[in-house]
């Protein structure tokens, strides 16, 4: 539509000069986003997609729905509206973003032909002037299109068309050019011969990491994220991704770190370049050793740190720091495991549970209301007589985190029974007015 | 500990395990750990399947939340081998691992990566089931072997519950003789204390010190 018609069409149209240009660098710069913080092998699909290799990289964000869903939902968050889709090849995703994707689409390996089908000529990546002709001809759906013989649409359109059914089938090939931001510090290598062997490979991982630490030191940086990229003979990607807690540019460590890996990496018919890059590097300055006639030095734990959280997962390593909360399971949270010290602790005038369990598990009691333990309760099918209580302690519900909780009580009592085992329960409510709880009783935790 | 030697035996594997419900919940053998693992130098880790430990306990038994780096490793295996690699490391003052099973090998291996080291090394034994606590019996290469119940707690002259009380069984000491003590749980130094109608009865019933942690 020319612009005067459709101003005339609109009186008050704004209208703003296309910008291919700005659009395309902009494109660029999401990539390098997502690289950062989803996936090693990113890379952008002008003119208004971005392409990420996503194998190996889903588990660490907790499955590739959840992936997706974190994707879009940050994206969204900055004002972006994405639709993602997972699928076994390039060209099925590209059309399951576009066509099925609400916002996000997860296709399970080997469904691809069965969901393509349906599924527009458009989705295939074809020229406009190619799929064009091909609705002249009679095609709708990508599913007649492949159930036609090849050879004479071959002679018509050119091999492009076949070679889009194959990509999009995930039956050939379909390299991608990752982005790599200007800045970036790597080290690369090339075989004139292609590796395949587990010590090879390690001995290469150790020539790459000298050379990398070296271009860090350069720049006084420490990596906290390395990636290996490596380029099979038949064009295939994979990578290797090591995070750690604290910039490091410790030779040792690092090769240490990715030789961890190395079972992870299908060398398949041979390694033809290995590419190591400092995915997220930080400043790391020098710094005078503590002297041992002025302080003890604190042990470095770091090293050790990054080695069970590469292997067993980041999330999985952490320290437990204190939080202003009377009520118990809100009074912890997790923090990284080399934050620095926070240095607070909690209010010890009242002992708390070794074992807090993560639900409180409802129990049967006797006991007098409104402020007197309870004589006998039942928890797990034994009943147990209570021969020493402590109590009440009162935790208030804290009514500027959630309505329901603005009249809660919990009053909280340490009980000891004829064995000796100690535990802590509670009665939901005060025990006089029912807005403050039902009053029933719950065991939430297990004293030594 | 009275001697050298007997510091210089503690930098070893030890296993402590509850009694009676204590081998599920395996309370009284977290504190009784922690309060070990409190009074040494360094950093401690904490590796474990289930994270139902509540850290204000380790904190009132001597052990701070900064100094306490927990590891939630998914089974019994990736337990011992992230063990292992925390025990190699040299310059932690204690390594805790929960763990079910473990074996003559498995601790064999764990007793390998302390030696020579100034870390303690303990597996807190935790089964699913009660019945399975069978296996505590089984010979592995743990230097010692306790086993933590509770006891009723202290009486007080007024209703409430008094200083927690355990049942502290050496089961096994290498080169060394079983015994076990009734004592009262760790404080907030992670000092364990002897019942004062035992600390305080008359000299001639035996050398008892008024405190057992010395």
């Amino acid at each position: 539509m020319a612009l005067a018609k459709a101003q005339i069409l609109v009186p008050e149209l704004v209208v703003n000069e296309a910008a291919p240009q700005a659009d395309q660098e902009g494109l660029y710069r999401l990539a390098l986003w997502i690289l950062q913080r989803f996936s090693p092998i990113v890379a952008a699909d002008p003119p208004d997609g971005i392409v990420i290799d996503t194998t190996g990289a889903d588990h660490l964000h907790g499955g590739e729905e959840v992936m997706l869903e974190a994707l879009v939902g940050r994206l969204a968050m900055s004002g972006v509206e994405a639709r993602a889709a997972v699928a076994d090849s390039w060209g099925a995703a590209h059309a399951f973003a576009r066509y099925l994707a609400k916002p996000t689409f997860v296709a399970d390996p080997g469904t691809g032909l069965s969901l393509l089908s349906p599924l527009p000529l458009e989705a295939l990546r074809l020229p406009v002037a190619m799929a064009g002709d091909l609705r002249t001809l009679g095609f709708r759906t990508v599913g007649e299109l492949h159930r036609q013989p090849r050879a004479p649409l071959a002679l018509r359109f050119g091999p492009q068309l076949a070679r889009r059914i194959d990509q999009a089938l995930g039956e050939a090939a379909e390299p991608f050019d990752p982005v790599r931001p200007a800045d970036q510090v790597d080290a690369r290598r090339a075989f004139a011969e292609p590796i395949a062997a587990a010590e090879t490979i390690a001995r290469y991982i150790g020539k790459l990491v000298v050379d990398l630490c070296a271009a860090l030191e350069e720049r006084g940086l420490g990596a906290r994220r390395l990636d290996l990229l490596v380029h099979r003979v038949d064009s295939r990607l994979q990578a290797v991704r090591v995070g750690m807690a604290l910039p490091t540019r410790d030779v040792r460590r690092l090769t240490r770190l990715l030789c961890d890996k190395i079972e992870t990496i299908d060398p398949g018919f041979g390694i033809e370049a290995m590419v190591l890059v400092a995915a997220i590097a930080e400043p790391l300055e020098m710094k005078q050793a503590v002297n041992s006639l002025m302080e003890a030095a604190r042990p470095d734990v770091s090293g050790l740190v990054d080695t069970l959280a590469n292997r067993i997962g980041g999330r999985a390593v952490y320290r437990i720091a204190a939080v202003a909360s009377d009520v118990p399971e809100r009074s912890v949270q997790r923090i990284p495991a080399m934050a620095p010290d926070t240095g607070t602790g909690w209010p010890d005038h009242w002992p708390r549970p070794a074992r807090l369990l993560a639900r409180p598990e409802p129990i049967e009691t006797v006991a007098l209301l409104p402020d007197h333990p309870p004589a006998s309760f039942t928890w797990r099918g034994v009943r147990r007589r209570v021969r020493r209580a402590d109590g009440p302690e009162r935790v208030f519900g804290e009514w500027w985190k959630r309505d329901a909780e603005l009249e809660a009580v919990r009053d909280y009592f340490r009980v000891e029974d004829d064995a000796g085992e100690r535990y802590w329960v509670y009665r939901a409510g005060d025990g006089e007015d029912p807005a403050t709880g039902s009053h029933r009783w719950f065991l939430h935790g297990i004293f030594g | 500990m009275r001697n050298a030697s007997a510091i210089a035996s503690l930098r070893a594997l030890h296993e402590v395990a509850g009694g009676g419900p204590g081998t599920v919940d395996g309370a009284a053998a977290a504190l009784f750990s922690a309060g070990i693992a409190a009074r040494t130098e360094g950093p401690v880790f904490w590796i474990c399947t289930q994270p139902d430990l509540f850290a204000p306990s380790l904190a009132q038994a001597g052990l701070p939340p900064d100094r306490v780096i927990y590891v939630e490793a998914g089974d019994d295996k990736t337990v011992l081998a992230c063990t292992e690699e925390a025990l190699r490391h040299g310059s932690l003052g204690a390594v805790v691992a929960e763990v079910a099973s473990l074996n003559m090998t498995a601790s064999r291996r764990l007793q390998l990566a302390v030696e020579g080291k100034r870390t303690i090394g303990i597996a807190l034994r935790r089964w699913r089931r009660q019945a399975d606590a069978a296996d505590f019996g089984q010979p592995t290469s743990a230097v010692t072997r306790w086993r933590v119940s509770t006891l009723p707690s202290a009486p007080l002259p007024v209703p409430g519950v008094g200083r927690h009380r355990w049942l502290v069984e050496l089961v096994r000491a290498r080169a060394g003789e079983s015994a076990d003590f009734e004592l009262e749980a760790c404080d907030e130094q992670g000092r364990l204390a002897l019942p004062a109608e035992l600390a305080d009865r008359p000299a001639a019933a035996g050398g008892w010190g008024r405190s057992a942690a010395g």
